[in-house]
């Protein structure tokens, strides 16, 4: 039965296949902000992050619009978009890269997983290398919640921030993800 | 019988070739299209003022601005007056968003005592993202009165009755313009101005004018201003009256506005620069001044969704 070998081996490709192109994506992504400085802490968060995760091949995806960033004080998101982030200039912060679940995890099994994030973080049009690491629960509604957090200095893309100000803005900013992926 | 089994994998090595590709290109195209979020242009001046007018710029909900303005004299007085700053005109003004359009201010201003009040109202926002409007219209209404002993008015005559009705004045204003660029923004202000007591009898009560006014940013934190205020003609003798003019500079550093400017006009209220400007900016009679903005959070966005 030669004829039937190809159609054994389509039929077991074929769920490998579909399995490669199951996205999981959100739209409703935290992420928040936090400097502190010897005169002001401040703190701004984004609730419209949206994201794009391939758990089978790790490949993982975000874009956040700028002007969605909301602060405490108005003034303060007019000086955040006007004289930092430009945001008419560069509307919007990237990243792109791998997400690498530790001991070879599925991340779609259910419970808690720990991953090495790597990847491409574009914030002011400045590239920039991110290492970091993430934890991940994927629930029983076939939900993924994923966190973590990493530091961002303003200097390394390009955001100048002046002496005047320098004791109210952070060196170093801490930036926290929070979000819930859904399968698309 | 070798090919057979490949032609029929080629559909499937082809999908699983071009997967992670895609994937590459384009993963968030897999949420559809962007929801666009709609926002507003903002920020096209640096302060609700010009110099002595009104800019596109309202005060955003909860936030109270404390402003303090200052006039030397005319540059003309020359080193007898030190060129003007051995004295001042002075306003002092506290202005307050009742909610993200919409602004209130009152002021105190040496120049005559001047008492003032005014509602500033964002009709319509130019828009950055999402929508369609060009421009942006502020709708301001304000009213002045002046309190210095009746001697002193400009129409004080012995045994006239001292109305506080004719101490009124009131000026309407649109203010229309647009954020032309990041630098650049302009606007025009047609308007009018009613007196209710003017000095004599040839003289308008009601005075129809309209302003234009413009910044361009030399860095993100200084820009370059400009106001002009036209009084139309035909509107009765306007002697010793002349329009108002001025350029200033703005510097913002964090939480304060700090506006440089040279102007021929002494008083800070609608009535005051606009209608009766006295300087001859051509013949020296600038005045140096200064307007200093510090900007307060009452009521943050924060507070606001907590149900206050």
């Amino acid at each position: 039965m030669p004829s039937a070998r190809p159609l054994l081996l389509t039929l077991m490709l074929w769920p490998a296949v579909v399995a490669a192109q199951d996205k999981y994506g959100s739209r409703n992504g935290t992420i928040t902000f936090f400097s502190s400085a010897p005169l002001e802490d401040i703190t701004a968060v984004n609730r419209n992050a949206a994201s794009v995760l391939i758990p089978s091949t790790g490949a993982i995806e975000f874009s956040v619009l700028i002007r969605a960033f909301e602060f405490e004080k108005a003034l303060m998101q007019e000086h955040f978009n006007e004289n930092y982030m430009e945001s008419a200039k560069w509307p919007k912060a990237t990243f792109k890269g791998r997400i690498v679940p530790n001991a070879g995890d599925d991340l779609t099994k259910q419970g808690v997983h720990s991953a090495e994030v790597d990847g491409t973080l574009n914030i002011h049009g400045v590239e920039r290398p991110l290492h970091t690491t993430a934890q991940l629960i994927s629930g029983p509604d076939g939900r993924i919640k994923a966190g973590c957090t990493f530091e961002v200095k303003p200097e390394d893309h390009a955001i100048a921030i002046p002496g005047v100000v320098r004791d109210k803005i952070a060196k170093s900013i801490q930036v926290t993800v929070d979000i819930t992926y859904r399968k698309l | 019988m070798l090919f057979r089994p490949i032609s029929f994998l080629a559909p499937a090595v082809f999908l699983l070739s071009a997967a992670p590709l895609l994937a590459q290109e384009g993963l968030l195209a897999a949420l559809g299209p962007d929801s666009t979020v709609r926002t507003h242009a903002g920020a096209s001046f640096k302060s609700t003022r010009v110099i002595n007018g009104h800019s596109l710029e309202v005060l955003p909900h909860g936030v109270l601005d404390f402003r303090i303005s200052h006039r030397m004299g005319f540059v003309s007085g020359g080193i007898s007056e030190f060129f003007g700053l051995d004295q001042a005109s002075i306003r002092l003004g506290l202005d307050y968003g009742l909610t993200d359009r919409l602004m209130v201010g009152i002021g105190r201003g040496s120049f005559r005592k001047t008492v003032d009040g005014f509602l500033k109202y964002k009709l319509l926002r130019q828009c950055q993202a999402g929508c369609s409007m060009p421009v942006t219209l502020d709708l301001v209404a304000s009213a002045s009165a002046i309190t210095t002993v009746a001697d002193q008015l400009p129409w004080y005559a012995p045994g006239r009755e001292d109305l506080f009705s004719n101490r009124l004045a009131y000026s309407f204003q649109a203010v229309l313009g647009r954020k032309i660029s990041e630098g650049i923004s302009l606007q025009v202000m047609p308007g009018v101005v009613h007196r209710n007591l003017v000095t004599t009898a040839a003289e308008r009560n009601d005075l129809l004018n309209a302003g234009v006014a413009g910044r361009a940013k030399v860095t993100k934190r200084v820009a370059i201003t400009g106001e002009y205020y036209y009084v139309f003609p035909d509107q009765g003798p306007r002697q010793p009256y002349l329009n108002s003019l001025a350029f200033g500079v703005d510097i913002e550093t964090g939480g304060h506005v700090f506006q440089l400017q040279f102007t021929n006009s002494t008083g800070m209220s609608e009535r005051d620069f606009i209608t009766e400007s006295t300087g001859d900016f051509f013949d020296g009679d600038i005045h140096f001044g200064f307007n200093i903005s510090r900007v307060f959070t009452l009521h943050g966005p924060k507070a606001r969704h907590q149900g206050n």
